[in-house]
Formats: structure tokens, sequence, C-alpha cells
């Protein structure tokens, strides 16, 4: 049997009966098929020895549960790592950081406890998923849109915490949330703004309470269990539709960027803009661009230019999703497109017009209707039908074409010393996108393989690479299990004032150190120095 | 143990190809066809956006239907298999998702069209 660290076979043989009596038998697992299950699908540490695996996994049924799982383990000094769905795949999966932790798998918590047509939100369990919330509203007919990650298996109530971004009004998913319920440490029960007044009538509606607002330290964080939590949803639109600016020349992003920006900031434009060249977006039968993507140096933005010019394709192109009733949708895309038309040669195109309630027929024949806000599973076709997996390198950068061209021109650079494939003028990145407000993300795509070399060449070039972003003023948003410590490192103002002060709290509130050791660099005390 | 995923989806599928199995019990059918609507057909279905039909259709190149629910060669076993272990791109699945009873069922369903034993 595989044991936590630092704990005596005797004393995990006790904890785990003890586990047994609080939640049954059926939901303690330990066998060796069970813990491959809670392996990160997904790892890039495929048969190597740092692959973490954990030592067991518990499955409580409810927040009384959790109380005693957790006290149990703070008593036995056992480390728990918690998992909602148990699906952040590209992220690290259900595996934990410190290999040998007790998963606290909360999939089975999944009640919904309550959609709000009326004041547009809902009371989730960490087990929601997308797929759950959405047919749950389906079945009612509830007038309401749900924003899902682009995979629908995931957690409503984990992505938010996670700080997970979707692309309708609610894309921010933290944002969006109001009120939590927390389990801590040694099993005290804890809930956030107006949730903590007894018998409070707008837990769901006023999120701030009295006192500090500590939400956000129960966010990327290994501070609590959260076991409720509120999510606003989106009052079901009249209609959606998207469309499209383009834009001839290299230097036309910079204007681009700023209208978006304008009409972003004044809520104009509500929801994830999404920027494009043709060397992704293109026709990915023309043989011209399917050369120019293959080809190992990066041709000049100039010679790109002209290609793009004699193919009638422009060079960017920016999508804009619009919700809510016909009237405005029309009158916003107007008033877009009469800024956008101070750029000579812009084009636009109008997308379909859907209306809600959607048609299901209709609905058959969309590919990817995250944007109608339809949990789909489509985003796990991007790596292609023999693909074993990915993961993300995700920094943030500034909401300015500037910005995006230094970006550019920085990442191409480290592609070509890391030996990795650098697409044409250092179109290295999907995106930009503004799936968090006033700044962009960028998407770098990982492969993950079942081959060793391959593997510690990429996580190598990872790590550089968040080196580097920090060297330019550039961060992640979120990263996959096996780079939080760098991740970590690289948010370093002033001696990393910013995870002492985490570290203080850790310390003060979880004083054993048993929930998530590891999450987002954040140690316990007695780990601290030894880290793996 | 997850080496070797993708050989032993190969070596699985010539080893349980065509396995007759005995007739199927309806209500464990009905049930399976519930739970898999569920939890496979959202990447398994017809249609587009399905990347697990796409990637199935990619390897057997029509010599074997991409959607699952058309096939009549699959087992238990490699049913199993890949739902506990996962497959290139797809993952595994814990018993807190799918179930020991509820893989039962899924796996009643997608042998349903199984040829039973001459």
């Amino acid at each position: 049997m595989r044991l936590p660290p630092g704990v005596s076979s005797q004393d995990f043989s006790s904890a785990l009966r003890q586990f047994e009596e609080a939640i049954g038998k059926p939901w303690v697992f330990t066998s060796d098929e069970d813990m491959d299950t809670y392996r990160d699908s997904y790892s890039p540490f495929w048969h190597e020895d740092e692959d973490p695996v954990p030592s067991a996994a518990v499955a409580p049924d409810g927040v009384e549960q959790v109380q005693q799982v957790v006290k149990i383990a703070n008593a036995h000094k056992i480390p728990l790592w918690t998992i909602s769905t148990g699906k952040n795949l590209g992220y690290g999966g259900s595996a934990p950081v410190l290999s040998g932790s007790v998963i606290l798998d909360l999939k089975r918590m999944n009640r919904i406890l309550e959609v709000n047509e009326h004041n547009h939100y809902a009371l989730v369990e960490p087990g929601v998923s997308y797929f759950d919330l959405y047919r749950y509203i389906q079945e009612r007919g509830l007038r309401v849109m749900v924003d899902a990650a682009d995979p629908g298996w995931g957690s409503v109530l984990g992505n938010a915490i996670d700080r997970g971004g979707g692309h309708t009004p609610m894309r921010d998913h933290f944002d969006a949330h109001c009120g939590l319920e927390v389990v801590l440490a040694d099993g005290e029960l804890l809930r956030t703004g107006m949730g903590a007044l007894p018998g409070a009538k707008t837990w769901q509606q006023y999120r701030y309470g009295f006192g500090p607002y500590v939400d956000g330290i129960f966010s990327q964080s290994n501070f609590g269990v959260v076991t409720k939590m509120g999510m606003w949803l989106y009052p079901q639109p009249e209609v959606h539709m998207q469309a499209t600016v383009t834009v001839p020349r290299h230097d036309d992003l910079i204007p681009l960027v700023d209208i978006v920006a304008y009409l972003m900031n004044s809520g104009i434009v509500t929801s994830t803009t999404q920027f494009a060249t043709p060397l992704f977006s293109g026709p990915q039968e023309d043989s011209e661009l399917s050369a120019l993507r293959a080809r190992p140096d990066a041709p000049s933005a100039q010679e790109l230019e002209q290609l793009f010019q004699r193919k009638n394709l422009g060079y960017w192109s920016v999508d804009l999703p619009f919700y809510g009733p016909a009237k405005v949708v029309a009158a916003q895309w107007e008033y877009a497109r009469q800024r956008f038309s101070a750029i000579p040669g812009a084009t636009f195109q109008e997308g379909k017009l859907y209306r809600f309630p959607l048609d299901p027929k209709e609905l058959e024949q969309v590919p990817n209707p995250v944007l109608l806000g339809v949990p789909n599973l489509a985003i796990f076709g991007i790596g292609g039908p023999r693909s074993q997996g990915h993961l993300w390198f995700s920094p943030i950068i500034p909401m300015t074409g500037e910005a995006v061209f230094e970006a550019q021109k920085v990442f191409a650079t480290a592609y070509r010393e890391l030996d990795l494939p650098v697409i044409a003028a250092g179109q290295t990145f999907f995106g930009p996108a503004s799936n968090y407000p006033r700044c962009f993300l960028i998407l770098f795509g990982f492969p993950v393989e079942h081959d060793i070399e391959k593997n510690r060449k990429n996580r190598a070039a990872f790590k550089h690479l968040v080196q580097i972003a920090a060297e330019h003023g550039w961060g992640e948003y979120r990263t996959h299990t096996a780079f939080m410590q760098t991740v970590s490192d690289a948010y370093s103002f002033n001696n990393h004032a910013l995870r002492r002060f985490n570290e203080t709290i850790k310390d003060t509130i979880d004083p054993n150190g048993i929930l998530s050791p590891g999450k987002c660099g954040i140690w316990p005390k007695h780990l601290r120095e030894a880290k793996p | 143990m997850k080496n070797g995923k993708a050989a032993l989806w190969i070596v699985l599928s010539l080893l349980f190809a065509g396995r007759a199995l005995a007739a199927p019990d309806e209500s464990a059918v009905e049930k399976g066809r519930q739970v898999y609507q569920k939890w496979c057909l959202p990447c398994h279905g017809d249609g587009v956006g399905k990347p697990g039909t796409d990637a199935l259709a990619e390897h057997y190149k029509g010599q074997k239907p991409a959607v699952l629910e058309q096939r009549s060669d699959l087992t238990p076993e490699m049913i199993r298999q890949f739902v506990r272990h996962g497959v290139l791109f797809m993952p595994s699945f814990r018993k807190t998702e799918i179930t020991d009873a509820d893989l039962a069922a899924i796996s009643s369903y997608l042998t349903r069209n199984n040829k039973p034993k001459p």
C-alpha cells in the first residue's frame, strides 16, 4: 500500500478505517486500478517516477461527511488533494501535486440546490458539471443561460474557483460567483458574503456581506474545501449573433484592438472577443498557406501582408459575440461597425442569428455550441485524432496591438531557441482573446505524449517560457499542477511578499498542512523547505 | 497501469473483436442507454463536434462504424479497459463518475447488437 508522506502504515490504516466509518466502505478507494483513475490522463510525466499518484481516494456525499473526512485527516496529518469533477485536463486532471496525497473526490456532491430565473443565479455543489446544470435548466424550461468552460464535463464550482473562463457575458467565472460555503482544515464550516448572516435572503444576490471580502483567498488556493457556490447566470437572451471584422494590414491590429477595448470597456461588446489571422483561420486546403504554416523560419509581416492581400483574406480578424434583445444587438453591431470603419479597408461579416430557445435541429449542426451556452466536448479534437493530451501555457498580456506584436516577437525567438515549432511571423499562440476584462489571454498548446524524452524537453521549454514571460511583465493566469511552483516563483515582487503572506495564512488556518499541499506554490510549513 | 494504452487498444480490439455474448437483458440495455447518453454521447455521438467519433473514424477508415452505438464487436472487457484506463486523448473515468454498475449497464447497451453464441 502506498502511504502519504510522513504517515506510518499503522496511522494510515487507522485513518482509512475511520474514513470508511464516516462515509461508507464503498467510497474509500485504495486499489491500484482505482488509483490509476486518479492519475492525470494528460500527465507530462508519463512513464516517469515523478508522475504523481495518490495513496487513496475518499468520496463523501455531503458537507457533514466532508467535515468528518477533514477532521480525520487533520488528526492523522494526512494530506488531502481536493477535486470536484476531476476533469481539469490540461491543468492537472484529478492528480495531486504531492504524490501520496489522499484525493478528496467531491464528484458525488452533485446537487443543484437552486436555479433562480428571476434573479438569474444557481447554487451548486462541487460535483455539478456544466452538462448537469444545462440539463437541469433545459428540463425545466428555465429562462437562464449557462456560460460553460470549453470542456462541458468541468465543474461549475471547480472551474470558477480555479478562475477559469468562458465566452459569453458571464465568461469570467470567479467574477460571476456569489457566496461560498467552505470547510476549513479543522472541520469548521464557513459561509462567505451574506451567507454569514443566519437565514440570509440574499446569499446569491449581494456578494460582499459585511467586513473583509475573503472569497478570493479560496480561489486557486489550499485554504479550505469549497462545498457550495452561488453562480450568477445570464438571462436567456432573445438572440445571439457573432460578427467578424477583418482588416487588411499588419499594423491595423493597433487601432483594431483599441476599438475593441473601447467597445468592451463601454459595455457595448460584453463577451469574449477572439483575434485571428489567416495562418490559422484561413482555408486549410490552401497550399500556399499550408506551406507557410510548415515553414521552419518566420516570413516577414510584409511578405504575409502581400500574400493575404492577393488572396483577399485580410491580415487580422476579430470575432465579436453579441447577446440580448434583437434590437439591442442590432444597435450594438451597427455602432461597432461605425467605429471600425475608421480603419481603411475594414470589412464586416454578420454570422447566423440564433433565437432562443434554440431549435434542437438547428443546434445539431453547430460544431461547437459553447457560444450558445451549450456545453460540449468539441475542444478535445484540438490535438487531432491521435492526440495523447495537451496542456496550456497561458500568459496574460496587455490589451493593445503593440503588446501582441511584442509577445509574437519574444515568443517566436524563444520558440526558435528552444527548438519548438515556430509558425510564420511569430504566430506561436492562439488568440489573443478577451476571456477576462481589460487584458488578453494568449494560449500556447503543448502536446503531452507517452514519450519521456519529448515530455522532458517540453517541460523544460515550458519553464523557460514562464521565465521569459515574467522578464517581460507577463504572468500566467492559471497553470498545470506540474508548473505551479515555477509560476508561483515568477510572482516574486518584494522577495515573494505575496507568497509569504499566503504562507502566513496557510500556517494559521491549516497548521498541519493537510489541504492540497503545493497547490499554486503554497506549501505547509513542514514541507516548505523539502518540497518535491 | 497506463503503459502502452494505444498498443493495448489495438491488441484488445483483436483479442475480443466479435466475441459472442449471451442475449441482452432489456432493462439493463435501457439503463445502459441512459448512462451512455450522459457520459459517452458528448464525445462518441453522431454528427459534428464529436472528437471520439472523429478519432475512431480516422482509426478505422470505414472498416468499422465510428459511432460506438453502431458497433457489434465490442466486449465488456474492452469497454471496461477504455473507461477505466482511457486511450489516447480519452481520459480514464473514476467510480465516482461511472460506477461499476453503470459500467456494466453501458456494456449491456453497447453489446446489444452482438450476435449470440451459435
